[in-house]
């Protein structure tokens, strides 16, 4: 023990804690829910194009008043079936000739249409098929929002209030349900909208009306499950009362299965606006809506297919603009369902 | 299992019941009668008609009668067809439907199952991209779309099957294609989701430890256990050939109910129109239970009990 070493304090160096400390320190800002999920969703690039894609759609559709070159409803018979002319362009289908007994036939310049230019062609009664398509596709995704939302509204209430209150008077509201399923989607549609005249409104309503029945069923399964967690029981002991437990608890909860059924519903709608359309108990002229657009189209498919191809189309990229985000946003909100 | 089915045919009869019933109010709602040339006749001429149509009772008497007819499968006269039972138009009518309707369902869901096992088993490679971009097509095309398309470009362009109206087999070939691409697609993206879960589980897992080939793997226990659920989809499937049948009969020339249907929705025919209703809505509730017994038969977890689970 003789050769004890002898350290003055001094050299010793205190270590610098601050760096020992921040290993455990979350570099990254704290993500609500929407956040992770907006994080998920931008990573699936499909979901993007088709998120893109549907906003390119609504604006052109809502800005339709500005954008559209001609008057949707102008009735130009001189005019009538004039292919899709694009200035410049020459390639047949896109250079205003049509195909006559076997040869290519400047249509514009038999109507003596030369200096006009409709970019996808006009109907058979010489209105613009461009902004019929614009104008069109805001009706039809009016209705669809619309009927959705209202559609929201009554399956959220009813599931949730079905759920919570479980017992009874849940097994009368699952009844009920029941019997609306089992009468077929499209005939509650059609007698309803018999009864309240065909036009934009009742269509609207009996969408909404016939299709509130899968959001309510998929709330009031996940409330069922929700009210039995412990931080509602806590706001119960608390005395929290049950409109209050609804909107703070149990709706922020329920909020990712309210946004992908939306998501789901919304081109269904759109799907059963343009079905009732077609079939022609839909929206009435001279107002148009894809289905009607379609219906219009279809008469003449053999002669001129532009003339229900466009409409098919943006009815189609609509479609599969939605049920792509929806799936999307399904991931996002749910990443288990993807691994 | 007696009571169960005992409880379930009674919540049949009583749907029936209901529909029936507020049909029949909906209806009487409407302005319409069976009297083409209204302004050329006289009272007397107006009131015998309406007489022979037995509208001229009350309303509850009208209802009572409709009732009781229905269960002497007794539809009343259509206003468009005179003096032709509506029971005869759907008798005479349904059988194209129902065979379109199954050819639509089998065309659409064998398919459909291979493309969402497919899918399943080569998850996030190009298999399963292709197959997920058939489905999201299948479903998000409207079926009178490809129905228009595929008449033109099948049938008239190409010729190989007829173009419209009704005869033998391959008259049924379009509208069946036309009808199964919903079903197609709604399966395989439901098989997909099921299997990519099944494939996850430890069983499957055991199997392959336990050495199982990779395809006996999938064929005996994979695919098997993802097909059970696939009876739950049978009813909104049927409902979808339902619906795509009244626009697709249409654009083909069946004569089949939902032509019919949508027919007489154009006319105002309000007595086929019900029954019209009254059909779909038993087709769609017989089917509904078939599928919830066949689903307790082949799936020994699930308990056919009064429960609602």
């Amino acid at each position: 023990m003789a050769d004890q070493i002898k350290l003055p304090a001094d050299s010793f160096e205190p270590v610098d804690k601050s760096a020992h400390l921040d290993s455990e320190k979350i570099a990254a800002p704290n993500l609500t829910f929407l956040q992770d999920a907006w994080r998920r969703l931008r990573k699936n690039k499909s979901a993007v194009i088709a998120m893109t894609i549907l906003i390119l759609f609504f604006l052109a559709a809502f800005g339709s008043a500005i954008i559209s070159p001609h008057n949707p409803n102008a009735v130009n018979p001189q005019f009538a079936n004039l292919p899709p002319k694009w200035p410049g362009v020459d390639i047949n289908g896109l250079n205003g000739t049509l195909n006559q007994a076997g040869s290519r036939v400047n249509a514009y310049a038999q109507a003596h249409a030369g200096s006009h230019v409709y970019w996808l062609g006009t109907d058979y009664l010489g209105r613009d098929l461009l902004s019929r398509i614009l104008y069109g596709t805001r009706i039809s995704l009016t209705v669809a929002v619309i009927a959705t939302a209202v559609d929201l509204l009554f399956g959220v209430t009813f599931g949730l209030f079905s759920g919570w209150q479980g017992g009874r008077i849940d097994n009368f509201m699952q009844r009920l349900i029941e019997i609306i399923m089992s009468i077929p989607q499209l005939v509650v549609v059609v007698l309803l909208i018999l009864v309240l005249k065909p036009g934009m409104m009742s269509i609207t309503i009996a969408i909404a009306f016939s299709s509130w029945t899968t959001m309510a069923r998929l709330i009031r399964a996940q409330t069922l499950e929700l009210k039995e967690q412990e931080y509602v029981l806590a706001a119960r002991t608390l005395g929290e009362s049950s409109v209050k437990i609804a909107f703070k608890h149990l709706l922020p909860n329920l909020s990712s299965i309210i946004i992908i059924q939306t998501m789901f519903t919304i081109p269904s709608a759109i799907f059963f606006e343009a079905f009732l359309s077609y079939i022609g108990i839909g929206i009435s002229s001279p107002q148009a809506s894809l289905g009607t657009l379609l219906n219009d189209g279809q008469k003449n498919f053999q002669f001129l297919p532009y003339q229900m191809w466009y409409p098919a189309i943006v009815l189609s990229v609509i479609m599969i603009a939605f049920n792509v985000f929806a799936d999307g946003l399904r991931d996002a909100f749910d990443p288990q369902t993807k691994e | 299992m007696a009571k169960y089915l005992a409880k379930r045919i009674f919540y049949l009869l009583l749907t029936l019941f209901i529909v029936i019933t507020v049909t029949f109010f909906m209806m009487k709602l409407l302005p319409g009668t069976p009297l083409t040339n209204q302004a050329k006749l006289s009272p007397q001429e107006q009131h015998l008609i309406l007489k022979q149509y037995g509208l001229t009772k009350p309303v509850w008497q009208q209802y009572l009668l409709y009732v009781v007819g229905i269960f002497h499968g007794n539809f009343g006269t259509s206003f468009q067809f005179s003096d032709q039972p509506v029971s005869y138009l759907i008798s005479s009518r349904i059988g194209p439907s129902l065979l379109l309707g199954a050819q639509a369902m089998i065309i659409g869901v064998l398919p459909g199952i291979l493309f969402g096992a497919l899918g399943a088993i080569n998850k996030n490679t190009w298999i399963d991209s292709g197959t997920t971009i058939i489905s999201i097509l299948g479903i998000s095309i409207p079926s009178f779309v490809l129905a228009v398309l595929l008449q033109y470009y099948v049938g008239l362009k190409l010729g190989w099957f007829p173009i419209a109206d009704w005869g033998g087999f391959s008259y049924t070939v379009l509208p069946t294609l036309a009808l199964a691409a919903s079903p197609f697609a709604d399966t395989a993206r439901f098989i997909r989701t099921e299997m990519v879960d099944v494939l996850n589980s430890d069983y499957i897992e055991l199997a392959t430890a336990k050495g199982m080939s990779k395809w006996g793997v999938i064929y005996h226990h994979a695919l098997r256990n993802s097909l059970i659920p696939v009876v739950t989809i049978i009813g909104p499937l049927a409902v979808n050939i339902m619906t795509g049948s009244m626009v697709i009969e249409n654009i083909f020339s069946v004569p089949g109910i939902g032509e019919q249907f949508v027919k007489s929705i154009l006319t105002n025919d309000y007595p086929t129109i019900m029954a019209v209703t009254i059909v779909y809505s038993v087709m769609l509730m017989v089917v509904l239970l078939l599928t919830d017994i066949v689903y307790g038969i082949i799936d020994p977890r699930i308990r056919l009990t009064g429960n609602s689970n």
